[in-house]
């Protein structure tokens, strides 16, 4: 790995895809494979996660300076289950029918490995800014990575793409692919086709 | 009872928490490397989900109620210090029992399968007797689903895989093959539910 990033702006592009949550470092997998069968439940998806992320990371990195060491997992675990209880209760208010869909997966956000990982890998050390940096890029390809899933899944699974039809009557849809096994061969492919492109590039140079 | 046994059934094969809902994937693809580590995590586990179907059926009847908006903050503290507690007395009373288990346990407290099991049993609202048949089922559900993969996934250490298939990718397709053949017990019991 290189020199740590001292940017704001690398922090924020790290996560992108370098080091991608779901793709590269392999956290998160638990929402990234159950919600995603179809585009739109992944930008929920992503959307709270986000919101967690990026609340947590500025709460626990202000308060860096007096979370004791011995209790900072505990904290941390108590920080990011208010913001997932406050995103569950959002949801539930302003997109029922969004919530209902999702069910117990929000609430599941709190076991997200991938924030209480940045809240001590990152956001307990660095200031509030590179905090933010840090996990609004993380949250981003977060996002990239369960919209990828989500739309070909549903693309496949249902010919269809946000709810609109792509492929007109004729397209019989894949089935598997929006149940739970497409998830696992989703994943599992898209990861095959990176290492390859990884390999091609890794031979170029 | 035919109840529970369906509960147990469901909660074990036809909704398997691993494979058709995508909870504790973490140990599924750490730990599955050999037979025996599996097979003491699937253990593990079966014992902290049946301490959570206790805590969360005793916070659900007796404290939320009065505080519906802690529920999440309420399950993870209660379920993380009481599974570190039991840990405490099996370390003294049962040391060969701790060496079996005990490294798994702070691994898996905020699982998401645990917290999904205290999630879903609360959603639908089942009582003492259920919660502990569906954390049985989750547990053994889990276990099944690791000891599966551990195999497959010893077998494949032999093999000549594809180098670009080498790793997390190779276990997920194994993971969705597995996952379709656990499918196949969809529709079981649909005539007596």
């Amino acid at each position: 790995m290189a020199a740590p990033p001292t940017t704001v702006n690398e922090d924020f592009i790290r996560g992108l895809w370098k080091e991608n949550p779901v793709f590269v470092q392999l956290l998160g997998l638990c929402p990234a494979l159950a919600v995603t069968n179809s585009a739109i439940n992944a930008v929920a998806m992503s959307a709270a996660t986000a919101f967690v992320l990026c609340g947590s990371s500025v709460l626990v990195s202000s308060m860096r300076s007096i979370i004791p060491k011995q209790v900072r997992i505990t904290t941390f675990i108590i920080v990011i289950a208010t913001f997932v209880t406050v995103a569950d209760f959002t949801l539930m208010a302003l997109l029922p029918d969004v919530h209902k869909e999702l069910g117990a997966f929000i609430a599941l956000i709190v076991a997200n490995c991938l924030i209480l990982g940045r809240q001590e890998a990152f956001a307990s050390r660095n200031t509030v800014g590179r905090a933010l940096a840090d996990a609004a890029g993380m949250s981003t390809g977060f996002g990239i990575a369960l919209l990828m899933l989500g739309g070909i899944r549903e693309i496949l699974g249902s010919g269809s793409l946000f709810g609109v039809s792509l492929f007109g009557d004729s397209f019989e849809p894949w089935i598997i692919m929006i149940l739970p096994p497409g998830g696992f061969l989703t994943i599992g492919l898209l990861l095959v086709v990176f290492a390859r492109m990884e390999r091609r590039k890794g031979g170029a140079s | 009872m035919g109840d529970l046994l369906w509960i147990f059934v469901a909660a074990a094969v036809v909704n398997n928490f691993t494979l058709s809902w995508f909870l504790g994937l973490c140990p599924f693809l750490g730990v599955s490397g050999r037979l025996d580590t599996a097979f003491r995590m699937g253990l593990a586990n079966i014992f902290v989900l049946l301490v959570t179907a206790v805590c969360a059926w005793f916070l659900n009847a007796f404290i939320l109620p009065h505080a519906p908006y802690l529920r999440l903050i309420a399950f993870i503290v209660v379920i993380a210090s009481v599974v570190q507690f039991v840990e405490m007395a099996i370390r003294k009373l049962s040391p060969a029992l701790f060496e079996a288990l005990g490294i798994f346990l702070p691994l898996i407290t905020t699982n998401c399968a645990i917290l999904g099991l205290a999630l879903f049993q609360t959603n639908r609202e089942y009582g003492f007797v259920e919660s502990i048949s569906f954390a049985l089922g989750a547990g053994v559900g889990l276990t099944l689903a690791l000891v599966l993969m551990a195999g497959v996934r010893v077998e494949n250490e032999l093999r000549d895989v594809p180098d670009v298939l080498e790793g997390a990718a190779m276990s997920f397709l194994v993971a969705g093959i597995l996952s379709m053949a656990f499918m196949g017990f969809a529709g079981l019991f649909s005539g007596v539910a």
